[in-house]
């Protein structure tokens, strides 16, 4: 009886990683197999015929999955960057400094949190296509290169940084730029570290955005070519169509096996603490 | 003395001149690390929130020639447009099989890892694992794992000697199923907050309520674990609903809309973005911002609780 009760909680969560796990499972099998397998629906793990090699070319030849990877790729980056150089310092001098209309963006940063990019897709579209802006990187970017998010993470955690040595590192010479930069962010990487996972997931796995802005398909991030190739293949080919899908997961679940604790860290960042 | 107390107050004056004078050079150093951030604040947020609310008032298409105000005939419009009202209730009913589930798996989850020790790390990364994965890639195998007749789902269904269930070609199991893959990704999210608020509750607790007599653990889970897990689990119901009413990824790629399955989102999406009734869009975004909003007031407060101005 002791054992059972020792074991069944095991069984329990293997039962459910099981199907949790079922479609990565499933997608990486399907992609090393030929497609003649595909009425084959044992789990078994080794193909009678290994065609990965076959799957993988067919689903960087039919589109360009390099592509999407590298636009994902330059989306992605682009934004974290300009969104780490606005809200450093803005955070900063929320938690820091003086000055009129403080309190006033403070209360405007957090009513922002609350509205999705989605209720403010519609009149960002409109003046993209009045600038003649759509079909740009900038216009994937342009939306999210504030984080009103990254500002309030940034301000909740230089709070904490003593101001006994900011006054010394004033007396001393410092400029506020190298206070902020060099001493504050540098007290809060861990926070710097979970915003940056936080952000690249969020945008290397967004649709609803490059899917309004984006009609070129060699502008495609990872999400929209994804659709694309499974609206060209349609079902005819698994292989090839479970092949494109691991090459689009890849570098986010590798990263997150890699540095499980960050993802974890940053992507619930949004919750309690 | 006079004039000793005359020198003293000149100096505190030019004590506090010089200070003031520092202290406005500061003020506009502030200003000026904020500038970016609020010049984006206003174009990004500010500005868009008042288009949004202007378009809402017009029959406006984009690219149309003339525009007309209509003031609130589009919020009349929406109430009254059967795909719209049918896009409401998908989402609802998206949101009442995923909300329940969602948290409540979790909870489940949550309390069979958190007493494992070393194994735990194990659990977490297989639960957290479709929370990183593209969704859309993932929407994709499913439509392969649910095929009726080459999806391993339906072999097991029907080796258990039972008929194939059409999950996604069959219209009332359209929302269900989404649903359904709407639990799979937000579980290892919802586990991972509610792990959280079981360590931060002090063991001391669990020690004194089987002192008071809590001797099963079901009963020191209603008299310590669930009260004390109140403000996670009400964040956790938050987050999930506002999740829910944002589904969009796994229609996009499973239905397109088909059979009636449009879900709020994806109908904004088509009459915005599809067919350019921006006007009636608008009107159709600032109901979806109203219902995230109400959603939300809970997170704030949560948030806001935390800030000292």
């Amino acid at each position: 009886m002791a054992r059972v009760r020792q074991f069944l909680p095991h069984l329990v969560l293997g039962a459910g990683a099981f199907i949790v796990l079922l479609p990565f499972y499933w997608m990486f099998l399907t992609s090393i197999r030929s497609p003649a397998e595909i009425f084959d629906v044992s789990l078994w793990p080794i193909p009678k015929q290994f065609d990965m090699a076959v799957n993988y070319e067919r689903a960087a030849s039919q589109v360009p999955m390099m592509r999407f990877m590298l636009n994902g790729l330059i989306v992605c980056l682009g934004i974290l960057i300009v969104q780490v150089a606005t809200a450093v310092p803005a955070a900063y001098a929320l938690a820091k400094l003086n000055f009129p209309g403080r309190k006033l963006l403070l209360t405007l940063v957090i009513a922002a949190l609350c509205v999705p990019i989605q209720a403010l897709a519609l009149p960002l579209f409109v003046g993209l296509a009045k600038l003649d802006l759509l079909n740009t990187y900038f216009a994937m970017m342009a939306p999210f290169f504030l984080s009103v998010f990254a500002i309030f993470l940034f301000h909740q955690s230089f709070r904490s940084y003593p101001d006994e040595i900011i006054e010394a590192a004033r007396m001393d010479g410092f400029s506020e730029m190298e206070i902020c930069w060099g001493l504050v962010l540098r007290g809060s990487l861990p926070s710097l570290a979970a915003f940056s996972v936080f952000s690249v997931v969020a945008h290397w796995n967004d649709l609803y955005w490059p899917m309004i802005v984006v009609t070129d398909i060699n502008l495609a991030p990872p999400p929209l070519g994804m659709l694309f190739f499974s609206d060209v293949e349609s079902g005819a080919n698994y292989g090839a169509l479970m092949a494109g899908a691991a090459l689009i997961t890849a570098p986010m679940i590798v990263c997150f096996l890699l540095a499980r604790r960050h993802f974890i860290a940053g992507i619930t960042m949004t919750g309690v603490k | 003395m006079t004039l000793i107390l005359e020198a003293s107050s000149a100096a505190a004056g030019r004590g506090t001149r010089v200070r003031s004078k520092g202290e406005r050079r500061m003020m506009w150093k502030a200003l000026l690390f904020v500038a970016p951030a609020v010049l984006l604040l206003a174009a990004i947020y500010i500005i868009p929130v008042v288009v949004l609310a202007g378009f809402s008032l017009t029959d406006y298409q984009l690219g149309a020639l003339s525009t007309r105000f209509i003031a609130l005939e589009n919020f009349a419009k929406a109430f009254d447009d059967p795909v719209f009202l049918r896009s409401l209730k998908n989402t609802v009913i998206y949101a009442v099989i995923v909300i329940p589930l969602g948290v409540f798996l979790a909870l489940g989850l949550a309390l069979l890892v958190h007493g494992r020790k070393r194994s735990r790390a194990f659990w977490e990364a297989a639960y957290f694992l479709p929370v990183t994965a593209t969704l859309v890639a993932m929407a994709t195998v499913w439509q392969f794992l649910l095929h009726p007749s080459i999806g391993p789902v339906n072999a097991a269904i029907k080796w258990l000697g039972f008929e194939p269930v059409a999950f996604l070609s069959n219209p009332t199991l359209l929302i269900p199923t989404m649903a359904m893959i709407g639990v799979w990704q937000i579980l290892g999210f919802n586990m991972v907050l509610f792990l959280a608020g079981l360590t931060a509750i002090p063991k001391d607790l669990y020690e004194a309520a089987r002192l008071d007599g809590a001797r099963h653990p079901f009963d020191r889970f209603v008299t310590v674990t669930w009260p004390m897990l109140g403000p996670t689990t009400l964040f956790v119901v938050v987050t999930t609903s506002i999740s829910a009413f944002k589904v969009f990824e796994t229609v996009a790629v499973l239905t397109k809309g088909r059979f009636g399955s449009e879900t709020l989102l994806f109908d904004l999406y088509l009459e915005g973005f599809e067919y350019s009734n921006t006007g009636y869009a608008a009107a159709l975004t600032l109901i979806f911002l109203v219902i995230i909003l109400v959603l939300s007031i809970g997170q704030t407060l949560h948030l806001d609780r935390k800030v000292h101005y």
